[in-house]
């Protein structure tokens, strides 16, 4: 039943049955002493600011101190002015959260810091809509609260005017005076709380407008909200997978070394004289452990490589170009190393890129380039083949992103990063990556 | 011969060491850091170290620091390094340090435990032992272009020279004749153009300051 929620129009009357239906009205009686104070505030500043000013402009009549004076007030008076609007309308922010219940988001501050703030600040919108706010709440707050105020004040008002008509009232007026009193009295009363709902709702209406973002600034603050919490989504996904690789080599390699150790040992002792059967199993077991090994020595790698903290980029791909099944070419550009997360997308991309060159491309030859122009980094890696690739390519078509293509594209937009594809049918294909380097 | 062997993980402390006392080594201390290790060797000078490069404190190229030490301090301590994954920079700090008597192989070929043992007894002979992924990230990483020049063969035959297998080991690895082999090597040298040299680790140097390492 509070105001703010349906309009009032709509909502049955009622009468005052719980707290929450004495919030309009202390609302309303709020604005009034709100108004008032920033009538006394406004008012006075710019009062006082045009009178240091008209005394400037006319000739100081006191000694140098004072021109001195003046001259401060004159220059001082925009921030002060800037400060009272700003912490008025916080102010008037407040009323509505504590007694009306109603959040209304602040704009976003001014961009800039220090001096030029203020300047900047008189320039953004929300500062004049504020403005607009606080001379609104000065005629039409009071006006308001005023009206509150006398509905609910209705049958102290008729009395006052019965008592001050009676002195030597007229007999027969008397009993239509005192019914046309407590009727018009009565009817006041048991429609304040309806006034007061009513000025509470124009008051939140005008409030919205003017003392909230408006709907660009609202759309910036989520832009900045959502790029924010993005950002930690990609460094703890990050952490995550650096805590797995960990896991996995402290744990599951150790063991698997270790296994695979001891079935060596197994197999290398077994005598001539071992039955044959016997043999098989233990070389058997010797030969998937191993593989075990290796199987899983590729997946911690595609999962994070740990050669990338310790040594870098250069030295981790490297290592992929290694394992590549077809003869790669790499190039990398020292330069200042780029933030951990940078760096483990850019080693991602040419995994996948060098997989399906081998998978898909019928390539003779690939080469990886890595530059760093600016703060950007560059990655381009190209092949001989047939080309025709497309975001579509690579991957699984079920494999729900991560691998393929567009996986990769993805995989870069999350960093603010781009993915090119220059593939035409023929070939070559060149596939370039630009990534932020980040902090 | 006389191992110390420098590895964090106990389960494969324990295993290296009954791996390596089976296949006739006599192993003098097992120890946990690279401090403990640099004074083992100093305490025991042993033939070779076995080495893991990551250890305590900070577990990243502990091993790799406390190897060169080693190499420096030590010339008659051979050392053979063990990774969990290898890395070619790794490779070449150790080998710019010295390059005989030196191994550096990945963890998962102690698996493979008669090639483990044979390439341990390279080291500690004064030979080299570098895994062949290693090798391929040389190969990978060659700024110059004469290696196009090789047949594909003989790239293998130049990769088998790098890991520092002797002639003979090359002629077991490919199952070619021992004349078929000297003949790749010859060639290889030629095209390359590097000095001929007989002497095995003598040979490895060259290959890989070719490779760029």
């Amino acid at each position: 039943m509070a105001a703010g929620h349906g309009g009032v129009y709509r909502e049955p009357m009622s009468w005052i049955k719980t707290v929450r239906d004495w919030q309009p009205t202390a609302h309303a009686l709020a604005g009034l002493a709100a108004g008032a104070l920033t009538a006394a505030v406004l008012g006075g500043l710019v009062i006082g600011w045009l009178a240091a000013a008209w005394s400037l402009v006319d000739g100081p009549t006191g000694g140098w101190e004072l021109a001195w004076f003046y001259g401060a007030v004159v220059l001082a008076g925009p921030v002060l002015l800037l400060w009272a609007i700003y912490g008025l309308a916080a102010l008037q922010r407040e009323r509505f959260r504590a007694v009306l219940r109603v959040e209304i988001a602040a704009p976003p501050r001014a961009p800039g810091s220090g001096l030029l703030r203020p300047l900047r600040a008189w320039r953004a919108p929300a500062t004049w809509r504020q403005l607009g706010y606080h001379l609104l709440a000065m005629i039409s707050g009071t006006a308001g609260g005023l009206l509150v105020v006398i509905f609910w004040s209705a049958p102290l008002l008729a009395v006052s005017y019965l008592t001050g008509g009676f002195g030597e009232g007229a007999n027969a007026g008397i009993g239509v005076a005192v019914l046309g009193a407590a009727v018009v009295a009565g009817a006041m009363v048991w429609a304040a709380p309806w006034v007061a709902r009513s000025v509470a709702e124009a008051d939140q209406a005008g409030a919205r407008a003017l003392l909230g973002p408006s709907r660009n600034e609202e759309l910036a603050l989520r832009v900045e909200s959502l790029a924010r919490s993005r950002d930690e989504v990609v460094a703890a996904t990050d952490a995550e997978r650096r805590r797995i690789e960990r896991d996995l080599h402290d744990g599951a390699q150790r063991r698997l070394v270790s296994l695979a150790m001891q079935l060596g040992m197994a197999r290398a002792s077994l005598g001539d004289d071992v039955p044959e059967p016997l043999r098989q199993v233990i070389e058997q077991a010797h030969d998937e452990a191993t593989e075990a090994l290796a199987e899983l020595r590729q997946l911690v790698r595609g999962l994070h490589p740990a050669v990338l903290d310790d040594r870098g980029l250069d030295a981790a791909l490297s290592g992929i170009a290694a394992n590549a099944p077809l003869p790669v070419r790499l190039r990398v550009d020292a330069g200042a190393r780029c933030a951990p997360a940078i760096e483990a997308v850019a080693y991602f991309v040419v995994s996948e890129a060098l997989t399906n060159v081998a998978k898909h491309a019928g390539a003779t030859r690939a080469e990886v380039t890595v530059e760093r122009p600016g703060d950007r980094l560059r990655i381009v890696v190209a092949d001989d083949g047939r080309g025709g690739a497309t975001l579509e390519s690579g991957g699984a078509a079920a494999n729900g992103g991560g691998t393929g293509l567009r996986g990769l594209a993805q995989r870069a937009a999350a960093v603010d990063g781009t993915l090119t594809v220059d593939s035409p049918p023929g070939g070559p294909t060149r596939i370039t990556v630009e990534l932020p380097c980040g902090s | 011969m006389r191992v110390v062997i420098a590895e964090d993980s106990v389960l494969l402390q324990a295993g290296l060491t009954r791996l390596l006392g089976d296949g006739g080594f006599e192993v003098v201390a097992a120890v946990g850091d690279a401090e403990s290790l640099l004074r083992a060797v100093t305490e025991h000078r042993p033939d070779v170290a076995v080495v893991d490069v990551r250890m305590p404190p900070t577990h990243t190229d502990e091993g790799i620091r406390a190897a060169l030490v080693i190499a420096r301090q030590h010339p008659e301590v051979a050392v053979l390094v063990l990774s969990q994954y290898v890395e070619e920079r790794y490779a070449t700090d150790l080998l710019s340090e010295r390059t005989s008597a030196v191994g550096y192989l990945l963890k998962d070929r102690v698996a493979q435990v008669t090639d483990f043992l044979d390439a341990l007894r390279r080291v500690a002979a004064g030979g080299t032992a570098l895994d062949p992924e290693v090798v391929s990230q040389l190969l990978v990483r060659r700024r110059a272009d004469p290696l196009d020049r090789l047949t594909p063969r003989e790239v293998q035959v130049l990769q088998l020279m790098a890991e520092g297998r002797s002639n003979n080991g090359i002629t077991e690895a490919l199952r070619v004749s021992p004349s078929a082999v000297e003949k790749y090597v010859s060639n290889i040298f030629t095209k390359l153009d590097l000095a001929p040299t007989d002497i095995d680790h003598r040979r490895v140097l060259a290959v890989l300051r070719f490779l760029g390492a």
